[in-house]
């Protein structure tokens, strides 16, 4: 589905992350983590075509990112709506389903648009507002709704930046259940940007950890190790097992003098929440 | 309105009349459209400084013994597509605008004195039919071209729907699908250039944001269906352009501008008393 082999990727004329190697199946349900401005964000942009990379190369779907536009399913991340715009939830469903074609729609399009718009707004548990002008729908409402709107083509790779941002802890677990169902049973690849890996990790089949520059992917339980972070950040990290599973990093770097081809000032904050 | 209902078969006998609610329908349909869109992206300042620049487009031309319509739309398109070139990603900012704007307004006063001063008192008047459009004065050819163009440019609004509406909305989603986002833009400024043109010609370019906002304004009031709210613009507008250029045929001393812009203002405020827009449509400052 989506495999990157030792790409690296150069923003604003800086090199931000090299050596990237990731591979990802069909059905696979996969993690991007890292402390703010590490790349995660640039990595998704570069799956989908929207950043080129400067060395390696990425397929997506067998093809070069981009070709395969209306297989893929994108939620970029923070998104909010105007409060007064005058469009329903479910305009912006629709816009997923035809909203890049051209002239008018076919007479009789309507139906089948309709049917199926319906069938996923209910799947995203969404149908009790998605009739509302979505600038009043709440951010977790509307984040709900577009996750509607990437699936609704019923896409073969699902790219996801930080769905989980604006919900509360029981929409988090809620979400992340109804995205690892969805990459079950439809044998969707899935690619989540998470800052905390925790609501996802039961789901995870693999995790990337962007950061210094750099990347470690694998399966969850070698990628949020002490000794993989500790590699990766250069400095001794530790991750600890708290009694319900959930797994906490601790003693990762403060923005350091040492890695400077890096701007350190966005990492700050990130560094101390990365995986909670 | 029942007066004014009996007196338009006679009125339809009057080839200037005739001209009038044909050009005039093609184009409140054209800017009806457009003017959803303008209202949808929140560029509806855009289409006020493009107001300015047809007033200047024109007097530049007739200035330079051309047709008025040649710097019309010269004037129109070039400067819509220059905001968007100032602003970002296709979209006109206010700050660009704004720059452009009293400049612009300034070049026209200059070429309206070099015209007024350089003949009789017909040329005094030019500014004038500008200012608040001449749409009862169109000949049969120049009201031909008038419908073909706004014909052409509802035919493109149509054709770029579904992709503008996702582009408006949504840019990121949009340029991820493969919509061309940042080319839209400019088609759409370019097309929202034309219309000013061709709503100068019908309700003057004072007035052209009474065709372009409001009825686009009363119709995103009215549904939050997107193609719902996109047609009732075009039909509200062409309602507002019949229904002016009747009441001001039924009463001669109103200027058929002024009737068209008021009703359409009224359809707004009736629609919705408290807006956004509502400080910048051009009824407000018609007195
Ligand atoms: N177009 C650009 N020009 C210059 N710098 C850029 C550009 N896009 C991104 N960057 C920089 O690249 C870095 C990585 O950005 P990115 O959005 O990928 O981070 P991220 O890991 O997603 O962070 P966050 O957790 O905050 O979302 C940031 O420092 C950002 O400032
Ligand atoms: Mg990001």
């Amino acid at each position: 589905m989506v495999c990157v082999d030792d790409a690296a990727v150069r923003v604003g004329g800086r090199p931000l992350w090299s050596h990237v190697r990731l591979d990802i199946a069909a059905g696979e349900f996969a993690a991007v983590l890292g402390p703010n401005g590490a790349g995660k964000s640039t990595l998704i942009k570069a799956i989908l075509g929207l950043v080129p990379t400067t060395a390696g190369s990425i397929r997506v779907l067998g093809e070069r990112p981009g070709r395969l536009a209306d297989r893929v399913g994108y939620l970029p991340q923070r998104r909010s709506f105007d409060a007064d715009l005058r469009i329903r939830g479910l305009d912006i469903v629709r816009m997923g389903w035809d909203g890049d074609r051209w002239g008018l729609p076919r007479p009789g399009a309507g139906r089948a648009a309709r049917e199926r718009i319906a069938e996923v707004v209910d799947l995203v548990g969404a149908s009790a507002y998605a009739h509302r002008p979505v600038g009043q729908c709440s951010g977790g409402e509307q984040q709900r709704l577009l996750i509607a709107q990437a699936l609704v083509r019923r896409p073969e790779l699902l790219l996801l930046d930080e769905p989980l941002d604006s919900l509360d802890l029981p929409n988090q677990a809620a979400v992340a259940a109804l995205v690892g169902r969805i990459c079950r049973t439809q044998g969707v690849a899935v690619v989540m940007v998470a800052h905390d890996a925790n609501p996802i990790l039961a789901h995870l089949d693999k995790v990337i950890y962007l950061a210094e520059g750099g990347a470690v992917a694998g399966p969850p339980r070698e990628v949020i190790t002490s000794e993989t972070l500790t590699r990766l950040y250069g400095t001794p990290i530790e991750v600890l097992r708290a009694g319900d599973g959930r797994l906490v990093v601790v003693g990762q770097p403060e923005p350091p003098a040492a890695h400077t081809d890096r701007h350190a000032s966005s990492r700050t904050e990130g560094n101390r929440r990365a995986v909670r | 309105m029942t007066g004014v209902g009996l007196a338009l078969p006679g009125a339809l006998g009057h080839p200037f009349f005739l001209h009038a609610v044909l050009a005039g329908a093609a184009i409140a349909a054209a800017s009806g459209m457009i003017g959803y869109f303008l209202v949808l992206r929140a560029q509806v300042f855009t289409g006020d400084a493009l107001g300015h620049a047809a007033f200047t487009g024109a007097l530049a031309a007739l200035a330079d013994g051309v047709d008025l319509r040649l710097g019309l739309f010269a004037a129109t398109v070039v400067i819509a597509l220059l905001l968007g070139a100032l602003g970002r990603s296709g979209r006109a900012d206010d700050i660009a605008i704004g720059s452009v704007f009293a400049w612009i307004t300034g070049l026209g006063a200059f070429f309206l004195t070099m015209y007024a001063t350089s003949g009789g008192a017909d040329n005094a008047g030019a500014g004038v039919r500008v200012l608040f459009g001449s749409i009862f004065g169109l000949s049969a050819k120049q009201a031909v071209t008038a419908a073909v163009v706004a014909a052409a440019v509802c035919g493109a609004v149509l054709a770029v729907f579904r992709p503008l509406l996702f582009a408006s909305v949504d840019p990121a989603v949009a340029a991820a699908r493969g919509v061309p986002v940042r080319v839209l833009g400019f088609v759409f400024l370019a097309l929202v250039g034309v219309t000013a043109g061709e709503a100068t010609q019908a309700v003057g370019s004072l007035l052209l944001l009474g065709l372009l906002a409001a009825p686009a304004g009363t119709a995103q009031r009215l549904t939050d269906n997107p193609a719902r709210a996109f047609v009732l613009s075009a039909v509200l507008a062409v309602a507002d352009m019949w229904g002016g250029l009747a009441a001001s045929y039924a009463l001669p001393s109103m200027p058929p501008s002024f009737a068209v812009v008021a009703l359409a203002t009224a359809l707004y405020a009736a629609a919705f008393a408290v807006g956004p827009y509502r400080r910048r449509t051009a009824a407000s400052r018609a007195g």
